[in-house]
């Protein structure tokens, strides 16, 4: 396996984008990668997307954007798993160029879910839950993560407050991203008075609906070494799946797929937790976020909750969490989101990330994941 | 809902059908075809009793556009005595009186219906067992 670096990405302004198709979308964040990268041609892509079949009416979306992006006509994949399809089809391109397959890979996601009602919007992203054991009894996908707050909340006390406290976090960090689709500080009282969603969940605990798109280029780390730029080197990479429904899990206070995930990007990183100078988390809503911070070893079982209140994941903290303003305040197409992550780690590394820079980050991660918990992908990353 | 979806999952739907893996002694709901935990194939399929408690529950206010009438409603994972765990709406309860721990019994109910003259469908509500 050669090693692998990260040498351009790339990503436009998310949000309602009324004005522009899904290819626009693709394309612009991509083309921002390829300038980054100071390529024209890539030898193979890999687009992250979870249902551009409900969203845009479109399948077959491999094609339509090695097209449009002036690719013809090379290998394009179209990647999917759920919530998680940037992420994995990040990991896809880095296997690609690892294994000795192609040169220069790109590594997309998009997802434009703003054309459609929010019922049809609910509908398509309820898809990435067991549709017939889960979905009958008319939970949703707030509703499954507010099970999962309630499991914490009872064996570990972990506070109503302290969830609010991710998504205040969340959007003071958002605040300073140019690209974040709701700019805005907020507080815990407005966070607690927001409208209810799914007890004890309300709509500021929760990621929004979003068009955008983010894309990453990738090449050999002996090849990225001739740019001369910042070498950014994929050091880790784990991906692990876990049951389709929720309630098939014997633990709902821990994530398997994510630990599962850590423990092979950690293993082949030759890194632990205490390594790590930020992380990406997979914020999709509040309790995401503290679950995911313990089950990636950040915190013991339990002590996610008070490290929120400590302000050990602001940006000046221990360890910053979600330094971009997260899924939650930067937005969440679905299936850009995982590449989002990528293109936040690689502006921290390279010591470009303006107001929102995490001082001396040398070493970051990314956490990705689809559904409830039933796949997730990790990335960790180094400047070299 | 495509009528063949729903009619392959009657035993399950209606008569709450599991499979026991005589493997290891799992139980799954639905049945299943290997065992995850011993990858054995054999399996013994059974009635499940209308028992069980809540593990984790929570209550809807904001539905998707089928369950829009519904709303609010709670649903709860319910561990049942014979071993699976279900998702399902829990039914005739005030939302503070719902605690994990808490004993339910499964009862048949209307679940929703396709439009205005269309299917209604039925299935399995948990109700609290009460002293
Ligand atoms: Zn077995």
């Amino acid at each position: 396996m050669r090693d692998v670096a990260v040498v351009g990405v790339g990503m436009q302004e998310w949000g309602e984008l009324w004005g522009k198709s899904t290819r626009d979308i693709f394309v612009e964040s991509a083309l921002l990668a390829m300038d980054d990268a100071g390529v024209d041609q890539l030898g193979a892509m890999y687009v992250g997307s979870m249902s551009p079949g409900i969203f845009a009416a479109q399948e077959h979306l491999e094609s339509v954007m090695a097209d449009y992006l002036g690719q013809l006509p090379i290998p394009a994949t179209r990647v999917e798993s759920a919530c998680a399809s940037g992420g994995l089809a990040f990991r896809l391109a880095y296997v690609n160029v690892a294994s000795g397959m192609h040169d220069v890979v790109l590594a997309g996601g998009i997802e434009k879910m703003t054309d459609v009602s929010g019922g049809e919007a609910t509908h398509a992203l309820s898809t990435a839950a067991d549709m017939k054991w889960e979905g009958v009894s008319g939970v949703t996908f707030p509703g499954l993560y507010a099970m999962l707050a309630v499991a914490h909340m009872e064996r570990y006390g972990t506070t109503r407050e302290q969830l609010a406290m991710v998504s205040v976090k969340n959007h003071e960090n958002g605040y300073s991203n140019s690209r974040a689709q709701f700019r805005m500080k907020i507080t815990v009282d407005q966070v607690l008075d927001s409208v209810k969603v799914a007890d004890p969940l309300n709509i500021l605990d929760c990621s929004p609906i979003t068009d955008g798109a983010a894309a990453a280029v990738l090449m050999p780390l002996e090849m990225a070494k001739k740019l001369g730029k910042p070498i950014i080197q994929v050091i880790g990479t784990g991906h692990a799946t876990d049951t389709i429904a929720l309630h098939d899990r014997a633990d709902l206070t821990t994530l398997r797929a994510v630990t599962e995930a850590a423990k092979q990007a950690y293993a082949m990183a030759g890194k632990q937790p205490a390594d790590i100078d930020l992380v990406e988390v997979h914020d999709c809503f509040t309790i995401a976020e503290i679950i995911v911070s313990e089950s990636l070893g950040f915190f013991e079982p339990g002590k996610g909750g008070p490290a929120v209140e400590a302000g050990e994941t602001a940006r000046t903290g221990r360890i910053p969490i979600n330094p971009s303003g997260g899924l939650k305040s930067k937005g969440h197409p679905v299936g850009a989101t995982g590449v989002a992550q990528i293109v936040e780690l690689v502006e921290q590394l390279r010591g470009q990330a303006g107001e929102r820079q995490v001082k001396d980050a040398r070493v970051g991660m990314a956490q990705n994941m689809g559904g409830s918990g039933g796949s997730s992908v990790v990335h960790i990353l180094e400047v070299k | 809902m495509p009528p063949s979806r729903s009619w392959r999952s009657y035993p399950q739907t209606y008569r709450l059908e599991a499979a026991r893996c005589k493997g290891c002694g799992k139980a799954y709901y639905p049945p299943r075809l290997i065992c995850p935990g011993c990858k054995g194939r054999e399996f013994e399929h059974f009635r499940m009793k209308p028992s069980g408690t809540i593990v984790s529950h929570t209550v809807i206010r904001t539905p998707s556009s089928e369950f829009s009438g519904l709303a609010p409603f709670a649903v709860g994972i319910v561990e049942m005595d014979d071993g699976p765990r279900l998702t399902l709406q829990l039914a005739d309860v005030g939302f503070e009186e719902i605690k994990t721990g808490l004993p339910v019994r499964l009862e048949f109910r209307r679940m929703y219906s396709e439009g205005e003259s269309g299917v209604i469908h039925y299935g399995h509500k948990a109700v609290l067992v009460r002293k």
